[in-house]
């Protein structure tokens, strides 16, 4: 039955992705008139729009996904931490870094994803529509020493507990948020555990076999291509050294 | 005739608005000043270590606060020194109860990253672990909603014929509950002999067990009293707290990211029908799971039906570096949306995984949901709104 039909559905599905990106478009341009300087970029891939906007324009931002434009369905709301990381190299215990020394440290640039992001810390959220089926990533920079942001409480009564989530795993501040408290830690625990220079105090503690334990197989070369049909199920492990 | 009726009428209202006074005067003299009740952390009808504190005036609840974070293990942060293969493992934990499909998003985010699809009988199969594991949810919670009002039957009956589905993943996987088939790229095995004919009968117990339920618990009157007009929540409430599954579709609203979703599944290539009930109560909502429990089955026999052949890797390295970007995937799962938020760096292991569990947004509700209730029915709206802990701490 999938055989006739596939092709039918794959053409359907490319129109959907076409119908989808001109939607986007046509989100991003009532956006930037409703917006104007407060939208900062914006970026569409796979028919999901992106936009970033001015600390100022978050709550504004909900107000009008909301009212104007029919979001109804909030998503989620979070953080992401843009400070470079050695990816857990610095938390290896010693017995690691022993028998498989790191690299001579040097901090790469910090690089931003997509709609771009001048600042470490940025505000990732998500709505949806689920009349048209339209989906928005809204993002925000906050400036460093200076981390605040409008609370989208008051709009979506769903952000409550992801903004508390975002303050206590990033120390940022909501404002008009109805009660900051701790969700998932306890009341006394200091730190903000999601920020890229917390240590993850089980990897200082315990060695990591995940990490020493990369052995190549039999017949394969440094950057992970195996060559000339090697045995590379013997060993079981199923890529990316892991055990 | 008519003046008589008229009087007594009239001598009825009076006498009632004296009631009513005498109550009210009663009532200010008994007036409390409320008390707390604190339910859980280790409350059968949490299902784990959810601790619910509620105050009470008389037996109304006038505000309720969960309290969580027993379980949290910190998934998000433990993703950031994995490898891409390493992570499933992790996440496999967050809904125990159908631990396949959460690795599905997951995947699926990275090979949106890696620009790789899966061959169609991978995609398929997939497709079939993620029903059954939805099966396998759901039934549990048929009969655990039973056990929550009393009725202690249907609970023995759900493990017993979870079992069927659990069987057949485990015949497939090895794993009965934490499977960690799923790859980038595919999956781990192709399907063992006898499979397809031992799942179909397995199919038929579970459509067996629902038209049993469908008897049994819907239709028994103690349920229907306890569960009906009990815990409405109003579709444009349901959305803004970010309600999903079958919590919003028992609110009437048509939202189902198997069929609304963009992820490359299997769905959109079989006959199959969402759910909704226009109620929003307790009631309909264990409907509306019946009904998808019983969907799902005709989903997995379809998908057995016209699994295609073919390979069930597509080519990747062996060593997976995920280029750099961002992505997000998002299937439904069987307690409702679940995705992941996956930022990359080209390196081994991501940047930052942002998990969005169905089960944190849909018991953040539970504050607004709770207020004015009795407390009996604190436990119906606990069961029907059903979450697993693992889901709400990640």
């Amino acid at each position: 039955m999938s055989s006739t039909e596939a092709p039918a559905t794959g053409d359907t599905e490319a129109d959907a992705g076409e119908a989808d990106t001109a939607a986007a478009e046509a989100l991003a341009a009532r956006a930037a008139e409703t917006l104007g300087a407060a939208l900062v970029a914006s970026h569409i891939a796979d028919g999901e729009l992106w936009v970033r906007v001015e600390r100022d324009a978050w709550a504004e931002l909900a107000t009008w996904l909301r009212n104007s434009e029919g979001f109804g369905f909030f998503n989620f709301l979070s953080a992401i931490d843009w400070l470079p990381s050695p990816f857990g190299r610095d938390m290896d215990s010693t017995v690691d870094n022993v028998l498989d020394p790191p690299e001579p440290k040097q901090a790469p640039p910090a690089e931003t994803g997509v709609a771009g992001g001048d600042t470490r810390f940025q505000l990732l959220a998500r709505v949806n529509d689920v009349v048209t089926g339209r989906s928005l990533f809204a993002k925000a920079d906050l400036p460093d020493g200076d981390l605040r942001a409008a609370s989208w409480v008051p709009v979506y009564p769903g952000a409550d507990w992801h903004e508390r989530e975002a303050w206590e795993m990033f120390g940022i501040t909501f404002e008009g948020h109805p009660g900051l408290r701790h969700l998932y830690l306890p009341g006394e625990f200091e730190g903000h555990p999601l920020r890229k220079d917390y240590p993850l105090l089980a990897r200082r503690v315990k060695p990591w076999p995940g990490i020493v334990d990369v052995e190549l197989m039999p017949g394969e070369s440094d950057n992970g291509e195996s060559d000339s049909g090697a045995e590379a199920s013997a060993g079981g492990a199923e890529g990316g050294g892991a055990p | 005739m008519t003046v008589t009726e008229r009087t007594v009428t009239e001598r009825q209202q009076l006498s009632y608005i004296a009631a009513q006074a005498a109550d009210a005067r009663v009532n200010l003299e008994i007036e409390t000043e409320g008390m707390t009740l604190n339910i859980g952390p280790q409350h059968p009808a949490t299902h784990g270590t959810l601790r619910i504190v509620a105050k009470l005036d008389g037996e109304q609840v006038t505000s309720a606060e969960p309290v969580m974070g027993y379980m949290h293990r910190g998934y998000e942060k433990l993703a950031e020194v994995r490898t891409y293969p390493q992570v499933t493992t992790l996440i496999n934990r967050i809904d125990w109860l159908g631990s396949f499909a959460n690795e599905v998003p997951f995947i699926l985010a990275a090979e949106k990253l890696m620009e790789v699809e899966a061959p169609p009988r991978a995609q398929w199969i997939r497709t079939a672990l993620f029903e059954l594991s939805r099966i396998a949810n759901i039934t549990l919670f048929l009969g655990d909603m039973a056990v929550q009002l009393g009725a202690l039957t249907p609970v023995f009956m759900a493990f017993r014929d979870r079992e069927f589905v659990l069987n057949q993943i485990e015949a497939v996987t090895g794993g009965r509950f934490h499977p960690n088939f799923d790859r980038i790229g595919g999956i781990k095995d192709d399907l063992p002999k006898g499979w397809i004919d031992d799942t179909k009968q397995a199919m038929e117990k579970i459509r067996d067990f629902c038209d049993e339920f469908e008897e049994l618990v819907l239709g028994n009157e103690i349920f229907q009293a306890r569960s009906r007009g009990i815990g409405i929540v109003p579709p444009a409430v349901g959305l803004a707290y970010g309600l999903s599954g079958a919590n919003i579709r028992a609110s009437g609203v048509d939202w189902d990211l198997r069929r609304d979703g963009h992820e490359a599944l299997a769905y959109d290539q079989l006959d199959w029908k969402v759910w909704t009930h226009p109620d929003g109560d307790s009631f309909a909502r264990y409907w509306v799971r019946l009904q998808e429990t019983r969907e799902a089955t005709h989903i997995v026999d379809q998908l057995l039906d016209g699994l295609p052949s073919g390979p069930i890797m597509a080519k990747v390295p062996r060593i997976i570096k995920v280029p750099a970007g961002e992505a997000y995937a998002a299937t439904e799962n069987p307690l409702g949306e679940m995705g992941y938020y996956v930022v990359s760096k080209g390196d081994l292991v991501p940047f930052r995984v942002k998990i969005r569990s169905a089960s944190f947004s849909n018991i953040s509700i539970t504050p607004w949901l709770l207020k004015g209730v009795y407390v009996p029915d604190i436990i119906t709206i606990l069961a029907s709104l059903y979450f697993i802990l693992g889901d709400i701490d990640r």
